[in-house]
C-alpha cells in the first residue's frame, strides 16, 4: 500500500463518519436519541452516538495505517476525527448562517444545541478537538494488547447497554425484596454515575476473570473422557432450556410480550425458510396465510356476531393448519411455472389481492371489513385460561419447538434434500427425476401451514383481527429477517427475529427510525455478511465465494484492456 | 450418572431459590393505611405520582397524540401538585394499530409503580389494550376514541376500567346528518370511507341518521387510504347524482377527494363534507384552494361550547409550543388529566410519614363516580360505562384556503349549531 | 436417427392433461366469467353515460402515462442486470419531492405565475437530476458490488435501499406533505372533439408520449443505445465485444431514474401532493405495468402503463359494479394485481413479448 493511498484512505475515513455524523442528524436521530439519559447527568444518547462515530473513524483509519507503525496511526486517526468533527462543526456554523428549519424539519435550535453542547458557536474549535481525541482513543484501542483492548471494550459496551435500557432492566428488577440492589444501581430517572462505575467494575471484573479461565475451562473439558464431556453438555443444555423456561418469570410481562412477538415472527420465518431457505422459491405474498390462520382461528372461535362456529382455540387451530395447506396449495398451483424475480412479485401480488378482499366492504358481512374479527377469547389449557404474555410465551415456545423440529426433520428427510436440489437448479433437479410439481407444492403447504399456526397465536395474542395487520412489510419483514438471520439455518431464523423484531420493540421510541435504520442495515448486511448472522454452512462456503466485491475501477479496467 | 444429577439438581436449586427475588410480588391488598382488592400503589414522600400517556406520538397520525400529550402536560403545569407531590409523565407510542395497543399496554401494566394511564388516541388499540391494562389494575381515561363500542351496555368486565372524556361517533354521525337535512336541506348523500375503523364507523352513522331523516344515500364508496387518483370513484359518485359527499377520513386521502370534486363533471355544485380526522390546518395544504367551502365536523371547540377556561388554556398552548393546537382532543385530554388527579385526591390516604397510598379499585370508582365537574369540553358527567363526555359536535365551514391562518371557530367559522 | 422416428405416440389428450393445467384452466375460466358477467351487468344497467366512460378512459390514460414513465426504468434496468430495482419508486419521489422547494421558491418569488412554463421546466430539470444522481448513488454502494452474488442477495438490498430512502426523505423533511404550487395556465380543461379533458391531463399525456420518444429513439439509433441493447442481450460478450460495461450500465441508471424523475413533476402537477411514501405504491404498479408489458421492451412498458391505468379506472366500474359489489374502487389494486398475476402466468413474456432471451429466470 502506498503512503499516500494510506492518508488518503484516513481522509476518506474521516468524510465518511463525518458526513453519517451529519446525516444522522439532520435526519432527527440525534435529537431523538438525545432524549434518553445513559448516565444519568453525564451524557445522553445523543452525544454517545456522535462519540461513537467519531471514534469509528479513528477505528477505521487505524485499520488502514496498521502496517505503519503506532505514531503513524495515531495520527491518521487524528486526522480522521478532525475532518469528521470539521464537517459537524460546519453544520453548526451554517445554522447560525441560515435557518433551515423550512426545508429540513430535523434542524431544530435542539439539535444545534445538542451538537454545540450548548455553547453555540464558541463550541466550534470544541467540537473539532472532540473529534481528534474521540478518533486518537478509538485509534489507540487497536493499538492496546488484546486483552486490555477486550476488557475496555466489554466495559464499556456493557455500560452503554445498561444506560441505554435501564428502564427495562428496572422494570425486571421490580421486585420489593432486590430494591436495595436496585437502588444502589439506578435511580428512579436511570443510571446514575455511581451506578455506571459499579456497572463498570462487574463487567470488566468478569471479563478478566472469564478471559483468565477459559483456556484452563477448555482444556480441561477437552481433556474430559467423551462420556464425561456429554455429560458436562448435557448439563449446559438443561440450565439453557431451564433458563428459557423461567424466561417469562424473570423477564416481567413486558418482556415476555416482546419474546411472544419474536417467537411469532420465528414461527412464520421457519415457515417461510422453507420455502425460501430450502427451496428457493421466493414468496412475498406470505402475511396471507398469516392472515388465514389468523381469520380462521378468529372466525371459529369468536363469540361475537361473525362467528361460524364455536370451537376450542386448539380445535380450531387444527382446522386452521389444514385451511393454511390447502390455501398453500391453492396459491403454488398458479405459480408453479414462474421462476426467480416473476415469482416474488407474483406472490406479492397475492398477499395483496388476500389483504385488499379481507379488508374490503365487499366482504364485510362475512369477514367484518375493516372493523375485523373481535372478541376472540384466550386458549385454556385444562381449564386454566392463557391470559398474559407469560403463558402465551410458552404456548410459542411449545409451538416453535414443534414446528422447529418439524423444519430440521424435514431438512434432512428426503424432501428436503429434493428441495435443495430444485433451489440449486430446477432443471436439473427435473432431469434426476424430482417431481418438480408435488415438491413445490409441499413446500407451499408446510410453509403455509406454519404461518397459519403463527397467525392463530397472533389472533389470540391481540384478541382480535384486524385486516390492518396483514401487509406486504409484515411478509418483507419476514424475508429480511431470514435473510439477516442466516437463510436456510434455523438458529439463524431466531437470531434474526431477536435482531429485527425484538430490538425494534424494545427501543419503541425510536420507531420513528425504525426503517431507516432497517434499510441501512439490510443494505450493510448484504453487502458485507450477506450469508447472516448465522448462516448454514453451505450458505457460507457458497456466498463468501460468490460475492466478489467489485473494486472501484477494476472492472472497468479489465473490459477496457480487454477491448481497446 | 452421578456426576451429571449433582449440576442439574444444582442448576434447578439455584434457579427456584434466585427467581422469587425477581419476580415482584402479588399486588398487597392491604398497604398502610389502605385496603383494596386489586392492589395498593404506595408513593414515597418525595417521589412523583406516576402517570403514563399511551397515545400515538410516532408516525404519520403523530398530530393526534402529540396534541393529547400537550394537553396532560398543561393539565400537569396547571394542578402543580396532586396531595402534596408532583407528577411525573411517562408514556409509550401506541402506533393506532392493535398490535401497538397490545405492545404499550403491556409494557404499561408491568410497571407496578404505575398509577393509571391516560390513552388511547385510536379506538384499534384500545379494544385490546384497556383489557390488558384493567388486568393490572391501571384504569385508563381515553381523550380522542370516539368507536361507540368501547363504551357501549354489552363491553364486558373486561373494560371495566376504561372511560372516555371524547364524544361517540354516533352522536358525530347523527349531527352531521342532522345538519345535512335540516341546515343544508339535502335528500341525497354519497359517503366514503378509507378503510379504517373510524372512518367507516362514522361514515355507517351518518347513513343511518340521514336515512332515519328521510333522505336517501346514493352510494357508499371506499378508497385504501393510499390511492391518489380518486377521479373515477368521484365520478361514479356523481353519477347517482347526490347533493353531498360525506368523507370522514384523514388528511391526505380527504385532500385528494377535495381538489378532485371540482375536476369532476357532474360534481359541480355538489357540498363537502368530512369529519375532525381532517379538522386540521394541514388538510388545507392537502386540499388547495378548493378547500373553501368544506364542510368539517368536529369537537365544538368555540368559546359558548366550552367551559370558561378554554381561552386561558390556549395561551398557555401558544407560549409553551409556539403554535396553535394541532389536532382536536388536546382539551379532552386536559379534562382526563383533571378528572383524574380530582379522583386521585380524593381516595389518596397518607400514613404518618408522609408516603402516599392510592388503592387502585377506589380509584376506579372514584372516576366513574365524576358528576358535574366543570372541564374545558364542558360539564363531565360520567356514566356507569366510561362515557364522561359532554358531547357537543359542531359543523365549521372553511372560510379561506390559507393554512396560517387556521383559528379554530372563526375560520373555519363555525356555523352549527 | 432411427430412435426417434421410432418415436413413441403422443398419449390420448386426456392423460397429457395434469391438475395443474385444469386447476389453470378453471381459474382462466372464473376469471374470464366474472368480467363478462360483470360487464353485461353494468352495461345492462346502464347507469353511466357514454361521457362518463370516456371521461374513466381519459383518467386511466393520464394516470397510466405517469405509470408509464415509472416503467420505463424498471423495465430498462431488469433488462440489463435482471434484477428488480425496488428502490425506484423512491428515485420517482426523490425527483418529485426536491422539486417541490424549488417550485415553492419560485412560487413565492412571484416567477412561478408569470412565467409558469418556465418555471415547471426549470423544476423539471432538477428533479431529474436529482432522481438521477440518487440512482447513480445507489447503483454504486448498494448495487454494483452485488453484482455476482446469487439473484437474493441484491433484491433484499434493493428492499433496503427502499426503506432508507424513504426514511431518510421522511426524517430530513418530515411527514407530513407538501403542495406544489398551482399554475393558472393549467387550470381547467380543454374541450377537444366534444369531450372535457383536463389541461393537466393533457399535458401528462403529451409529455409522457414525447419522452418515451425521444428515450426510444435514443435506444434505437445511437450507439449508446444499441450498447445498451447489447448489454441487455448477453452481457459478457458484450463486454468482449469491447462495450464499457461499467458504464452503459450508469448510464441505463441515469435514464431510467431521469424518466422516474419527470414522472415525479407530471405526477406532482396533476396530484399536487407530494409526501415521502408516495413512491410505493407507484412504484409496484410501474412494475406491473412493465411486466404487462413486456420487460426489457420500451414500448412495452409504455404500452404495459397505458393498459393498467386504463384496467385501473375503468376496471371496477365496468364488472366489479355489475355484480353487485359494494365500494367497487376499494377493490381497484385487486384488479391490477390479478391482472399481473395472470400475465405472470399465461404470458409471462408480456403484451409485446420479451425482447431478451428466454434465459432461465
Amino acid at each position: 500500500m502506498t503512503p499516500e493511498r494510506g492518508w488518503r484512505q484516513a481522509i476518506v475515513a474521516g468524510l465518511v463518519w463525518g458526513l453519517s455524523a451529519v446525516f444522522v442528524s439532520l435526519v432527527g436521530l440525534v435529537e431523538a436519541v438525545q432524549q434518553r439519559q445513559i448516565i444519568t447527568g453525564v451524557i445522553a444518547g445523543g452525544h454517545a452516538m456522535l462519540l461513537l462515530m467519531a471514534v469509528g473513524a479513528g477505528v477505521q483509519a487505524a485499520n488502514r495505517l496498521a502496517a505503519r507503525g503506532a505514531s503513524r496511526v495515531l495520527l491518521g486517526a487524528a486526522l480522521a476525527g478532525a475532518i469528521a468533527g470539521t464537517l459537524v462543526a460546519l453544520l453548526i456554523l451554517l445554522s447560525t448562517i441560515v435557518n433551515m428549519r423550512p426545508i429540513l424539519v430535523g434542524a431544530t435550535p435542539t439539535l444545534f444545541a445538542v451538537l454545540s453542547l450548548g455553547l453555540g458557536v464558541t463550541a466550534l474549535p470544541w467540537v473539532v478537538i472532540i473529534g481528534i481525541v474521540a478518533a486518537s482513543s478509538g485509534a489507540a484501542l487497536t493499538l492496546l494488547p488484546p486483552t486490555v483492548r477486550r476488557l475496555t471494550v466489554t466495559g464499556a459496551a456493557t455500560v452503554l447497554l445498561v444506560g441505554l435500557f435501564q428502564e427495562l432492566v428496572q422494570l425486571m428488577l421490580q421486585s420489593e425484596r432486590i430494591a436495595r440492589v436496585r437502588d444502589l444501581f439506578f435511580t428512579i430517572d436511570g443510571l446514575p454515575p455511581r451506578g455506571a462505575l459499579i456497572v463498570l467494575a462487574i463487567a470488566v471484573g468478569i471479563s478478566a476473570v472469564w478471559g483468565q479461565q477459559r483456556p484452563k475451562v477448555r482444556r480441561k473439558i477437552a481433556d474430559l473422557a467423551p462420556g464425561q464431556r456429554r455429560a458436562v453438555q448435557t448439563v449446559g443444555l438443561v440450565a439453557g432450556v431451564a433458563l428459557v423456561l423461567l424466561m417469562p418469570i424473570l423477564a416481567g410481562p413486558f418482556l415476555s410480550q416482546v419474546l411472544v412477538l419474536v417467537g411469532l415472527y420465528t414461527l412464520m420465518g421457519l415457515g417461510l425458510n422453507l420455502e425460501v431457505g430450502f427451496a428457493g422459491l421466493l414468496d412475498l405474498g406470505f402475511a396471507a396465510f398469516f392472515a388465514i390462520g389468523a381469520f380462521t382461528v378468529g372466525l371459529l372461535t369468536t363469540t361475537g356476531p361473525l362467528a361460524i362456529a364455536n370451537f376450542s382455540w386448539w380445535t380450531a387451530t387444527l382446522i386452521a393448519v389444514v385451511v393454511s395447506l390447502i390455501s398453500g396449495v391453492f396459491f403454488g398451483l398458479p405459480v408453479l411455472g414462474i421462476r426467480g424475480d416473476y415469482l416474488a412479485i407474483a406472490t406479492l401480488g397475492f398477499g395483496e389481492i388476500i389483504r385488499l378482499m379481507v379488508l374490503s366492504d365487499f366482504l364485510r358481512p362475512w369477514l367484518g371489513g375493516s372493523q375485523g374479527v373481535l372478541a376472540i377469547p384466550k386458549p385454556v389449557l385444562f381449564g386454566y385460561e392463557l391470559r398474559g404474555p407469560e403463558q402465551l410465551f410458552y404456548l410459542t415456545l411449545g409451538a416453535s419447538a414443534i414446528i422447529a423440529f418439524v423444519a430440521a426433520r424435514l431438512r434432512d428427510s428426503r424432501l428436503g434434500r429434493a428441495w435443495m436440489a430444485l433451489r440449486e437448479d430446477e432443471d436439473v433437479a427435473q432431469a434426476m427425476g424430482i417431481n418438480l410439481i408435488n415438491v413445490k407444492l409441499l413446500a407451499y403447504a408446510i410453509g403455509a401451514a406454519f404461518a397459519g399456526v403463527g397467525g392463530a397465536i397472533f389472533a389470540v395474542m391481540v384478541s382480535s383481527v384486524f385486516p390492518h395487520s396483514f401487509t406486504v412489510l409484515l411478509s418483507i419483514n419476514v424475508l429480511a429477517l431470514i435473510i439477516v438471520g442466516g437463510m436456510g439455518s434455523l438458529p439463524g431464523v431466531v437470531v434474526g427475529s431477536l435482531a429485527l423484531v425484538g430490538l425494534p420493540e424494545l427501543l419503541r421510541e425510536f420507531s420513528d427510525f425504525r426503517f431507516l435504520v432497517y434499510g441501512a442495515v439490510l443494505m450493510l448486511m448484504m453487502i458485507m455478511r450477506p450469508e447472516g448472522l448465522w448462516p448454514a454452512a453451505a450458505q457460507r462456503r457458497e456466498l463468501h465465494e460468490e460475492v466478489e466485491r467489485v473494486p472501484e475501477g477494476e472492472m472497468v479496467t479489465k473490459v477496457e484492456e480487454a477491448g481497446t | 450418572m452421578k456426576r451429571i444429577q449433582i449440576p442439574i439438581a444444582l442448576a434447578v436449586v439455584l434457579l427456584l431459590a434466585v427467581s422469587p427475588y425477581f419476580v415482584p410480588a402479588a399486588p398487597a391488598a392491604t398497604m398502610g393505611p389502605v385496603t383494596d382488592s386489586l392492589g395498593v400503589v404506595k408513593i414515597n414522600r418525595g417521589q412523583p405520582i406516576q402517570i403514563a400517556y399511551w397515545l400515538v406520538v410516532a408516525g404519520p397520525d403523530a398530530s393526534l397524540g402529540i396534541d393529547s400529550r400537550r394537553g396532560i402536560e398543561l393539565a400537569i403545569e396547571d394542578k402543580k401538585t396532586v396531595a402534596g407531590f408532583r407528577v411525573r409523565l411517562i408514556g409509550e407510542d401506541s402506533g393506532c394499530n392493535a398490535e401497538g395497543g397490545v405492545t404499550a399496554a403491556t409494557k404499561l401494566a408491568a410497571n407496578r409503580a404505575l398509577v393509571a394511564a391516560i390513552g388511547s388516541s385510536c379506538s384499534s388499540e384500545a379494544v385490546p389494550g384497556a383489557p390488558i391494562l384493567w388486568k393490572a389494575g391501571v384504569v385508563t381515561v381515553s381523550p380522542s376514541n370516539t368507536a361507540p363500542r368501547l363504551t357501549a351496555a354489552n363491553r364486558g368486565k373486561d373494560y371495566d376500567g376504561y372511560m372516555r372524556t371524547a364524544h361517540n361517533d354516533l352522536v358525530q354521525g347523527r349531527v352531521a346528518a342532522e345538519f345535512a337535512r335540516r341546515s343544508l336541506k339535502v335528500s341525497r348523500a354519497a359517503t366514503v370511507h378509507d378503510g379504517s375503523p373510524y372512518a367507516e364507523g362514522l361514515a355507517g352513522a351518518f347513513a343511518d341518521n340521514f336515512k332515519k331523516l328521510g333522505g336517501t344515500v346514493t352510494s357508499t364508496e371506499a378508497i385504501a387510504p393510499t390511492d391518489t387518483d380518486m377521479r373515477p370513484v368521484l365520478t361514479k359518485i356523481a353519477a347517482g347524482r347526490p347533493e353531498l359527499i360525506y368523507y370522514p377520513i384523514f388528511i391526505a386521502a380527504g385532500g385528494f377527494i377535495t381538489r378532485q370534486a371540482k375536476e369532476v363533471a357532474g360534481l359541480s355544485g355538489v357540498k363537502l363534507m368530512s369529519a375532525d380526522g381532517t379538522f386540521s390546518p394541514d388538510f388545507r395544504k392537502a386540499s388547495g384552494d378548493s378547500v373553501v367551502g368544506v364542510y368539517n365536523t368536529s369537537p365544538d371547540l368555540s368559546p359558548q361550547a366550552m367551559g370558561g377556561g378554554y381561552p386561558t388554556f390556549l395561551n398557555k398552548h401558544k407560549k409553551k409550543y409556539g403554535e396553535n393546537p394541532i389536532s382536536a382532543f388536546h382539551p379532552h385530554a386536559y379534562d382526563a388529566a383533571m378528572i383524574l388527579f380530582r379522583a386521585i385526591e380524593r381516595v389518596g390516604k397518607k400514613d404518618s410519614a408522609g408516603n402516599l397510598y392510592i388503592g387502585r379499585k377506589a380509584l376506579r370508582d372514584a372516576l366513574f363516580a365524576t358528576r358535574n365537574y366543570r372541564g374545558l369540553t364542558g360539564t363531565i358527567n360520567c356514566n356507569q360505562f366510561g362515557d364522561c363526555a359532554d358531547p357537543k359536535i359542531a359543523v365549521y365551514q372553511h372560510v379561506t384556503a390559507d393554512p396560517a391562518k387556521w383559528n379554530a371557530g372563526v375560520d373555519p367559522k363555525k356555523i352549527y349549531p | 436417427m432411427d430412435v426417434n422416428a421410432t418415436a413413441l405416440p403422443r398419449p390420448q389428450w386426456w392423460r397429457r392433461v395434469s391438475i395443474v393445467d385444469l386447476y389453470l384452466w378453471f381459474f382462466r375460466l372464473a376469471v374470464l366469467v366474472v368480467v363478462v358477467w360483470g360487464t353485461v351487468g353494468t352495461l345492462r344497467a346502464g347507469q353511466y353515460s357514454g361521457e362518463v366512460w370516456l371521461d374513466f378512459v381519459i383518467f386511466g390514460f393520464s394516470q397510466g402515462a405517469i405509470y408509464a414513465l415509472i416503467a420505463l426504468g424498471y423495465t430498462m434496468v431488469y433488462g440489463i442486470l435482471r434484477m428488480i430495482n425496488f428502490a425506484h419508486g423512491e428515485i420517482f419521489m426523490s425527483g418529485a419531492y426536491t422539486g417541490y422547494f424549488f417550485a415553492d421558491a419560485l412560487d413565492r418569488a412571484g416567477f412561478f405565475d408569470r412565467h409558469p412554463i418556465i418555471s415547471l421546466l426549470i423544476v423539471l430539470c432538477i428533479s431529474m437530476g436529482v432522481s438521477t444522481g440518487i440512482a447513480l448513488l445507489l447503483e454504486r454502494i448498494a448495487y454494483r458490488p452485488l453484482r455476482r452474488a446469487p439473484r437474493l442477495v441484491p433484491l433484499i438490498s434493493a428492499i433496503g435501499a427502499s426503506f432508507f430512502l424513504q426514511y431518510t426523505f421522511r426524517g430530513l423533511y418530515g411527514s407530513g406533505f407538501r403542495a406544489y404550487p398551482e399554475a393558472e395556465i393549467l387550470k381547467g380543461e380543454w374541450i377537444i372533439a366534444g369531450a372535457g379533458i383536463l389541461r393537466t391531463q393533457a399535458v401528462v399525456i403529451v409529455a409522457s408520449i414525447l419522452l418515451m420518444l425521444a428515450l426510444y429513439m435514443f435506444v434505437m439509433r445511437t450507439k449508446t443505445g444499441t450498447a445498451m441493447r447489447a448489454v441487455s442481450e448477453d452481457l459478457e460478450v458484450a463486454a468482449l465485444m469491447g462495450i464499457n460495461v461499467d458504464r452503459i450500465i450508469v448510464i441505463t441508471f441515469a435514464i431510467g431514474a431521469a424518466a422516474a424523475g419527470a414522472a415525479g413533476i407530471l405526477y406532482a402537477v396533476v396530484f399536487k401532493q407530494v409526501h415521502f411514501f408516495m413512491g410505493f405504491i407507484p412504484g409496484l404498479k410501474a412494475f406491473t405495468a412493465a411486466v404487462l408489458g413486456g420487460i426489457g421492451n420500451i414500448p412495452g412498458a409504455m404500452v404495459g402503463g397505458m393498459f393498467l391505468g386504463i384496467f385501473e379506472s375503468v376496471g371496477p366500474i365496468l364488472f366489479l359494479d355489475g355484480l353487485g359489489i359494494v365500494a367497487p374502487y376499494q377493490l381497484k389494486d385487486v384488479i391490477a394485481f390479478t391482472m399481473l398475476v395472470m400475465v405472470l402466468i399465461f404470458r409471462p413474456s408480456g403484451i409485446l413479448g420479451e425482447r431478451l432471451a428466454q434465459k432461465k429466470a
